[in-house]
């Protein structure tokens, strides 16, 4: 390798800020200038082109015939690895399941197949609701319509028609501000899916720390086994009863933070006391392509790096909200007829959300409209299987 | 070397250290910390581009130049640079110019095909976040192969453009009727192969074109081709190690991620070129419904944004295949040590009097351009107070203090509200609803909480404008 003085996952505006905290102290004689003076800025939008006044190269012979050359790839062992997590539990593992699913695992950043092959494939789980109220596109809900009172039937619909691999199941009903519901009611619910689908399933609860630690407990006693994933443990809960809870039962845990890599050490840090490590999932947030796909993107990114290149605290598998892509309002507005047909631009705007993480390093997806999970699945079937490729000589192409 | 590991000291040691301001900056080492930043450029300090300094600029120059050379296409206001970058990933720096988006035509399109492809490459645009998003550049396929159709096809759609143009055509005959044409508009030439490059090569020279080295999936040759045209003296080169969709993904992304991974972290200089993707070839095979090879090229095209693409030639001019694209590589090339933020002031919606309402949003660019345009559709008169929060959303800046009673308390003087509208109510966002009881007595106003989302500003004003006397 060349240079690999990787020291940090800091962006650089703060690695300026320490050389320029240890240039003040050294004494320059003909400087007179304070740290804030050094404040740097940055005009948001400017294009910087390369200073371009080099030298002329110097004058050669000019060769006749092609230079001999050959290609490196560039192959890098990585000090760290992802942890596995393994999702879902089949009978013979104590559980209900018809299979279940191995994430995580890597051992080079996403898809970089010259270095290494992703061990396992990422995971695709549909979002469903026990609320028939949640608010949602119109272009996702018509293909919930007939369900959105049945939860269980909403799961059987996922996996039959739409082939999800696994359930993402979000109880909103017990949300104070909602209907309140009592966990007792949601265990019933969390029993009626789990009678429906074989697939491994996720349980969500509704955001209010106490109340979700509330259902949680009840559902992760009667479903003991099952390895569910619990989605999510933030840092805002009772984290010891929470990590207790999931360790106790067999199960596994998306811990949540939000859009910040040292939150999201942090909650890690605080899960080690009381959980193995392959029973963490993490969540570094969602946001959809145009309001804030850059942060959510680049805090991935980060992680997943500063993981393969040994942070214990990071090595986990990431899960994406990816349905939080029809937040963004050109997924679902109806805009001017040159944007149209809308009903593409909110699928194509789920995929690329998804996509974009994908190659972040995203390894449980969280998706709804059928037509985006199913691009997303092609996309990794292709990212997978490592083909090579035939050329086309688009150039004379008569379209 | 990689930009992260560039201190400005390193480079203000080398400066002429006169401080005499000719940078406008306040002294050299202020420069020396733009430079670093890469928000200057060496040619502003004028004294060093005297010949005694002439080893300190190339040292200087040496230190500071990207690992991907920055390659100028067309002449004018749409000119573009490719490349010009310094990193792999955006957080050890930024990434500066954009993947540059090119909508073909061919030499034997029909004409009004022809006409109208040019013309939506040309004015497509969408305003985001006070920023306009267009397409860059113009590719003009020769499919008829014959010099003088290619030629005047070029012309037509230089009259009809003032987008750089991209020629494409690997028979070097045609390729010079064309520049003949419209060599002057500095288009990038493609390509040079195996086959043809020594041809391409006296072209690139002799119009000081830029040129594209095309060795679709076959590195070696690529460069190979790339290291004997640099010593041919062709220096503004681009690379296309060829784009694949399906089955050829991973090897297509393999390629772009391997050629930038060697260029930056191990320096190879034959490779410190501008990537060009293709995911045109998503139209090669005839689908059932064009809609289908559009929708595959979206997804070429985003992962190879994604993927380290400085340049793509793209079919589908579909808006909703286009919008995905813009808006992402705007996201990507966004400077991640800095949120995009607006100026922090009081904007005047309509035709507000002294009774209008007076509302408060932060300055996060995202955050103001929505409430704005709702406000804007809705017909609202009133005034919007932008306060500095340091370009943060509503909620995370309420979370994370960037917006306080204080600071809020502050901006209402500062902006003399009081003196625009005889009443001291203040609507503030449902997401900052917290901060009310704290605005309140920080500043004498009364605070009214809104709704959650923007949307709803106009509705509530309806209803609950102006509020109830206490
Ligand atoms: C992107 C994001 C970030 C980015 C910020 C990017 C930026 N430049 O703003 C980063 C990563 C930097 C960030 C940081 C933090 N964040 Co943050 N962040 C988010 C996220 C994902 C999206 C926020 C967003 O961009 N919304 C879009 C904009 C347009 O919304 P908005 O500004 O609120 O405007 C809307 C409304 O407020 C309303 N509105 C606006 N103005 C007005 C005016 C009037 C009069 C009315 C009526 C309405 C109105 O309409 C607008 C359009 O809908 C949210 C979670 C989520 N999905 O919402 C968390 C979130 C807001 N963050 C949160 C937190 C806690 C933080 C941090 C404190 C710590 C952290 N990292 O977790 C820091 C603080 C930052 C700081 N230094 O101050 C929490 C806030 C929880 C709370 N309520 O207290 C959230 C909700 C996540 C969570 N669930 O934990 N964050
Ligand atoms: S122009 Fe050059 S010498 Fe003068 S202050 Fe700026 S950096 Fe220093």
């Amino acid at each position: 390798m060349g240079e690999k003085k990787e020291k940090n996952v800091l962006p650089l505006g703060v690695n300026l800020l320490e050389s320029l905290a240890k240039f003040q102290q050294i004494e320059l004689e003909d400087v007179e200038i304070s740290f804030d003076e050094l404040e740097l800025r940055f005009t948001p939008g400017m294009v910087m082109g390369a200073p371009q006044v080099g030298l002329p190269p110097p004058v050669k012979a000019k060769p006749t015939s092609l230079l001999e050359a050959s290609f490196d790839v560039p192959l890098e062992d990585y000090a760290g690895r992802i942890v596995e997590v393994t999702l879902g539990a089949t009978k013979s593992k104590g559980g209900s399941r018809k299979y279940s699913l191995t994430i995580g695992g890597e051992m080079a950043p996403a898809f970089y197949n010259f270095q290494s092959k992703s061990p396992h494939r990422p995971v695709i789980a549909f979002d469903v609701f026990d609320w028939p109220k949640v608010p949602l596109a119109k272009a996702v809900k018509m293909h919930y319509r007939p369900v959105l009172e049945d939860t269980a039937e909403w799961a059987k619909l996922c996996v039959e028609k739409f082939g999800a691999e696994m359930i993402n199941l979000h109880f909103l009903t017990i949300d104070p501000l909602i209907e309140d519901a009592t966990p007792k009611a949601a265990v019933k619910t969390a029993e009626e899916v789990l009678q429906a689908v074989d697939v491994p399933i996720a349980i969500g609860g509704c955001g209010d720390p106490k109340k979700d630690l509330d259902v949680f407990t009840a559902i992760a006693e009667v479903t003991e086994g099952e390895r569910i994933l619990f989605n999510s443990v933030t840092l805002d809960m009772d984290i010891e009863a929470t990590a207790n809870l999931i360790e106790k039962y067999g199960h596994t845990v998306i811990a949540f933070t939000s859009m910040d890599v040292n939150r999201a050490r942090e909650l890690n840090r605080k899960l080690y006391d009381f959980l193995p490590k392959d029973r963490i999932v993490m969540d570094t947030t969602t946001a959809a392509l145009g309001y804030g796909l850059d942060y959510a993107f680049t805090v991935m990114e980060r992680s997943r790096l500063a993981g393969l290149k040994g942070d214990p605290e990071l090595n986990h598998p990431l899960s994406s909200g990816t349905t939080n892509a029809w937040a963004a309002r050109e997924a679902w507005m109806k805009m001017g007829p040159e944007w149209a047909p809308r009903e593409l631009r909110g699928p194509i705007w789920e995929t690329v959300t998804g996509l974009t993480l994908l190659l972040a390093g995203v390894d449980y997806f969280m998706m709804m409209h059928p037509a985006a999970a199913k691009e997303l699945d092609k996309m990794i079937d292709n990212l997978m299987s490592a083909k090579s490729a035939e050329t086309v000589d688009w150039v004379s192409l008569k379209l | 070397m990689p930009a992260k590991e560039l201190s400005p000291i390193e480079v203000y040691q080398l400066l002429p250290g006169t401080n005499c301001k000719e940078c406008e900056e306040t002294n050299c080492m202020a420069f020396a910390a733009k430079l670093v930043n890469r928000e200057a450029t060496l040619h502003e300090c004028t004294p060093l581009l005297e010949p005694k300094y002439k080893e300190a600029f190339d040292k200087l120059w040496a230190l500071l130049k990207p690992s991907i050379r920055a390659v100028e296409v067309g002449t004018g206001e749409r000119k573009v640079t490719l490349g010009g970058e310094y990193v792999l990933h955006r957080h050890e720096f930024t990434y500066f110019n954009p993947t540059a988006i090119a909508i073909d035509v061919s030499d034997e399109m029909p004409e009004e095909e022809f006409e109208a492809r040019i013309k939506t490459a040309t004015d497509f645009k969408y305003d985001y976040i006070g920023m306009t998003l267009t397409l860059d550049m113009l590719a003009i396929r020769s499919t008829s192969n014959d010099p003088e159709i290619f030629a005047a096809a070029v012309r037509k759609a230089a009259g009809l453009t003032d987008l750089p143009l991209i020629l494409c055509v690997t028979n070097p005959a045609v390729m010079e009727s064309g520049l003949s044409a419209v060599g002057e508009r500095k288009p990038l030439i493609y390509a040079a192969t195996k086959d043809n490059w020594k041809e391409m090569a006296d072209l690139a020279l002799m119009y000081h074109c830029p040129l594209v080295v095309s060795a679709p999936f076959d590195l070696d040759s690529l460069k190979s081709l790339a290291r004997t045209l640099w010593e041919y003296g062709v220096e503004d080169l681009v690379l296309d190690p060829g784009t694949q969709i399906e089955d050829g993904i991973s090897a297509t992304l393999d390629n772009f991620t391997m050629l930038r991974w060697n260029a930056i972290n191990l320096e190879e200089e034959h490779l410190g070129f501008p990537l060009l993707g293709t995911p045109i070839t998503a139209w090669a095979e005839k689908a059932v419904d064009p809609m289908i090879n559009e929708w595959n090229e979206v997804v070429v095209s985003s992962s190879l944004i994604t993927r380290f693409a400085d340049a793509l030639v793209i079919h589908g001019v579909s808006g909703w295949s286009l919008l995905p694209l813009v808006i992402l590589r705007q996201n990507l090339y966004t400077d991640p040590r800095k949120p995009v933020a607006v100026e922090a002031e009081v904007i005047t919606f309509g035709e507000p009097d002294e009774n209008s309402p007076v509302l408060l949003t932060t300055n996060f660019a995202l955050t103001y351009y929505t409430v704005a345009s709702d406000i804007e559709s809705a017909k609202v008169d009133c005034y919007l107070m932008v306060v500095d929060s340091e370009g943060i959303s509503v909620e995370s800046a309420v979370a994370g203090r960037k917006m306080t009673a204080e600071t809020v308390a502050e901006a209402i003087k500062e902006f003399k509200v009081g003196d625009l509208v005889k009443h001291r109510h203040l609507l503030i966002p449902g997401r900052a609803a917290r901060l009310s009881g704290e605005i309140q007595e920080a500043s004498g106003w009364n605070v009214i909480v809104g709704p959650m989302d923007s949307s709803g500003i106009a509705g509530y004003i309806d209803e609950k404008w102006p509020p109830e006397p206490e």
